[in-house]
């Protein structure tokens, strides 16, 4: 099962080792990890998308939680939340397969951020589902390499994950 | 009032009047390299703070713990860079486990050579960041104050545990000035909701068959007390876990001693025959529970402690409270009702003479009398209510847990968690040392055999520790499993040593003497606590002698070896 968790961290040093090294030594199953600065300086965001049963979710809440930089854990639930994800795509530029890659990437909304003689790198950003069904469309015309964020995430509405005090 | 002009002294003299500032009177440790200006400025405030030199670092780390866990206070362990600091991670890890508040404090190469290998550079805090609550890299002596208190208020809030701060050597030099701050509360504690407490009234009113089980936490908190009046007024028995020892006074009758692998027979079966058992400060270890698949299976579960992540961790639990422990269970206390269950007190006393039986039988196994059981009887019968009883891990451990009697809690000391071998004799001396009461270390051959070189600094500073080496010439916990269940291959585990541990001892300029019957044991024993001075008594056990009872590898809580004839189990 799924889970997207949004973690507010003081913005120190190690602290990303801090929460990474968790996962290692706690043996959790992670898809995801994101992690940038907040409207705050002092504060990183990070997202995580865990695939783990529900004491996987319960222990990696807690675990963090305990974790002296961490100052908010929030399980993100579904339908409440939006979810955004970039991807990169570097695939070839032939002229057999050029239309048919811009068609696709017109359909899933991308850009085209790089054209070069022999290849093309497409940007696409949406929810991980539209990601990986633009990738099984152009996987069987040819992936030279792509690069993939991880999920962000907030929640819909006013709320906010982390007042300060 | 006019401003005081500040006086300009170094990163190294405020680490120094920081921990002064912070209550520390007595900090363990070994000089080197990286340290020498956190020394200089130790030296400096001699009249203010006690430094105990050991022989090894890892030494100071465990004796730095074994203080904290007789006192309460933290303890502060002081290491060079590189392999002084590694050679803390045994003793942090040790901590760790055993939720004990340390601050240890590493010196490290000047922050302009981070990164290039420099001679003993070593990242320390990327190594201890899995055994340590918390852990510093200094870059900024304007930040070293705080960094500094900031890691005592981690070390003891909620549930304690090491804190490593890494101070790089430039910023030991650079210039800096003091301002006074006072000595830092634990972060505050949440209160256990009113509605669980009050759930955990009507489960624990509801239950036929119920079973206290405490640990550490409860230990640390010196809830024995309530402990007992819960248990009084449910009509329940206790049982504890190996950190839970010293929490419930032996002699109660309600108490039925440590559960688990090599527990007490009769608080490991009512555990399994209870309705309910109710976890108070424990984490539900595996060496306590056997296999949690089936621990617990016909029980209702509750649990109260202050880490959250405890809850459901090991077992899964009906109700967890999590907060404030002491609060809670005085209010639990407070508003249950006087319950009555006769038939669960029928069923515990069958248990209690099913164990009698048990004690009975090895007794008369040994007509020769010196067996352990009996050495801890008279360690009992010898000790005062004061004496710190240390232990390291192996067979000696399990014996002396068995039949030790303590009366208050922090007088055992022992690792629980890690299980560390050499673990004892730093340990006894920093308690010893900070509660200035005399220390019993039981100890067996091969963990002694591991640190004691600290006999060095027991004899320097006068430490009056009584070590009991109980000196069976093999690492015995092992040894038992190999003869249980691989058909008695002994592999590596019989020590062939010629090592003569009195005249070890006494080439340390310790007092040594090796006995070979209990007469002569009680009357060393007595001859060696009088004395005030460091004492080995050296007493040999049969090779073959076994802690039982024994619970099946991957065993359920109450599959236990009880008897030598079930040998052919194997």
């Amino acid at each position: 099962m799924r889970s997207v968790i949004a973690v507010y961290v003081e913005n120190k040093y190690g602290v990303l080792t801090r929460v990474a090294g968790l996962f290692m030594r706690k043996g959790f199953n992670i898809d995801s990890l994101t992690v940038g600065e907040t409207e705050d300086p002092a504060y990183s965001r990070m997202t995580i998308t865990l695939n783990g049963d529900d004491y996987a979710r319960e222990q990696l809440i807690n675990q963090l939680k305990k974790l002296h930089n961490v100052k908010e854990v929030k399980l993100l639930e579904k339908e409440q939340n939006v979810e955004r994800e970039l991807l990169l795509v570097k695939v070839p530029n032939h002229p057999e397969t050029r239309s048919e890659i811009m068609a696709a990437a017109d359909v899933y909304r991308g850009k085209i951020i790089d054209y070069s003689v022999d290849a093309m790198v497409i940007e696409v950003t949406g929810e991980p589902l539209k990601i990986q069904a633009f990738i099984d469309v152009v996987k069987p015309i040819g992936i030279i390499e792509m690069c993939r964020t991880g999920v962000v995430s907030l929640e819909r509405g006013a709320t906010v994950l982390h007042t300060q005090n | 009032m006019a401003k005081r002009k500040k006086r300009t002294i170094n990163g190294a003299q405020l680490a120094v009047q920081i921990l002064i500032e912070q209550g520390v009177d007595t900090v363990f440790g070994y000089p080197g390299g990286m340290v020498v200006d956190l020394y200089d400025a130790l030296y400096q405030s001699g009249d203010k703070i006690r430094h105990i030199l050991t022989a090894h670092e890892q030494g100071a780390a465990h004796a730095a713990d074994g203080y904290a866990r007789a006192t309460g206070k933290t303890g502060v362990v002081i290491a060079t860079s590189g392999p002084g600091a590694t050679n803390l991670v045994t003793g942090l890890a040790t901590a760790m486990l055993d939720s004990v508040p340390m601050v240890a404090i590493t010196g490290n190469v000047p922050t302009w050579q981070i990164g290039k290998d420099a001679f003993q550079e070593i990242n320390i805090t990327g190594i201890t960041l899995p055994i340590t609550k918390h852990n510093y890299f200094v870059q900024d002596v304007n930040e070293l104050a705080d960094t500094i208190r900031e890691a005592f208020q981690i070390a003891k809030s909620g549930r304690p545990g090491p804190v490593l701060i890494d101070i790089p050597k430039d910023i030991q030099l650079a210039a800096c000035s003091y301002e006074p701050q006072p000595v830092v509360d634990p972060f505050d504690t949440p209160k256990v909701p009113e509605d669980q407490i009050q759930q955990a009234v009507a489960l624990l009113q509801n239950a036929k068959r119920p079973y206290l089980y405490v640990g550490g936490g409860a230990a640390a908190c010196g809830l024995g007390e309530q402990v007992l009046l819960l248990a009084e007024k449910l009509d329940a028995f206790i049982g504890c876990s190996l950190m839970g020892l010293s929490a419930i006074p032996r002699k109660e009758s309600r108490f039925l001693g440590m559960e688990g692998m090599h527990g007490a027979l009769a608080a490991t079966l009512a555990c399994k025959q209870a309705d309910l058992i109710f976890g108070i400060g424990v984490r539900f270890s595996d060496r306590a529970t056997g296999n949690t698949d089936r621990f617990g299976k016909d029980a209702v579960i509750l649990q109260l402690d202050t880490d959250l992540s405890e809850i459901n961790k090991n077992v899964k639990v009906r109700l967890g409270m999590i907060g404030d422990i002491t609060e809670a269970l005085f209010a639990i206390v407070d508003a249950v009702a006087p319950q009555s269950h006769p038939l669960w007190q029928q069923t515990v006393a069958s248990l209690k003479e099913q164990q009698t039986a048990t004690v009975r039988k090895v007794k008369a196994e040994h007509p020769a009398s010196l067996y352990p059981a009996a050495l801890i009887d008279v360690v009992n019968e010898t000790k005062d209510a004061d004496t710190i009883i240390a232990t390291d891990v192996g067979q000696h451990q399990m014996w002396t847990a068995q039949s030790i009697e303590l009366s208050r809690p922090r007088k055992f000391i022992s690792s629980g968690g890690l299980g560390t071998m050499g673990f004892g004799l730093g340990a006894a001396i920093g308690a010893s040392i900070g509660t200035g009461c005399r220390a019993i270390l039981v100890t067996g051959d091969g963990s002694f055999g591991m640190n004691l070189t600290e006999l060095a600094t027991a004899v320097t500073y006068g430490v009056p520790v009584v070590i009991i080496l109980l000196n069976n010439g093999t690492l015995g916990l092992v040894r038992q499993t190999q003869r249980f269940f691989f058909g008695g291959r002994y592999a590596e585990t019989t020590l062939n040593r010629r090592t003569d541990f009195v005249r070890v001892a006494e080439a340390f300029g310790a007092h040594a003497q090796r006995v070979t019957d209990l007469d002569s044991f009680r009357a060393a024993l007595q001859t060696a606590l009088q004395s005030n001075r460091p004492t080995l008594i050296e007493v040999p056990v049969d090779i073959d002698e076994p802690v039982l009872p024994m619970r099946l590898p991957g065993g359920a809580v109450d599959e236990l070896i009880t008897d030598l004839s079930q040998e052919e189990l194997s």
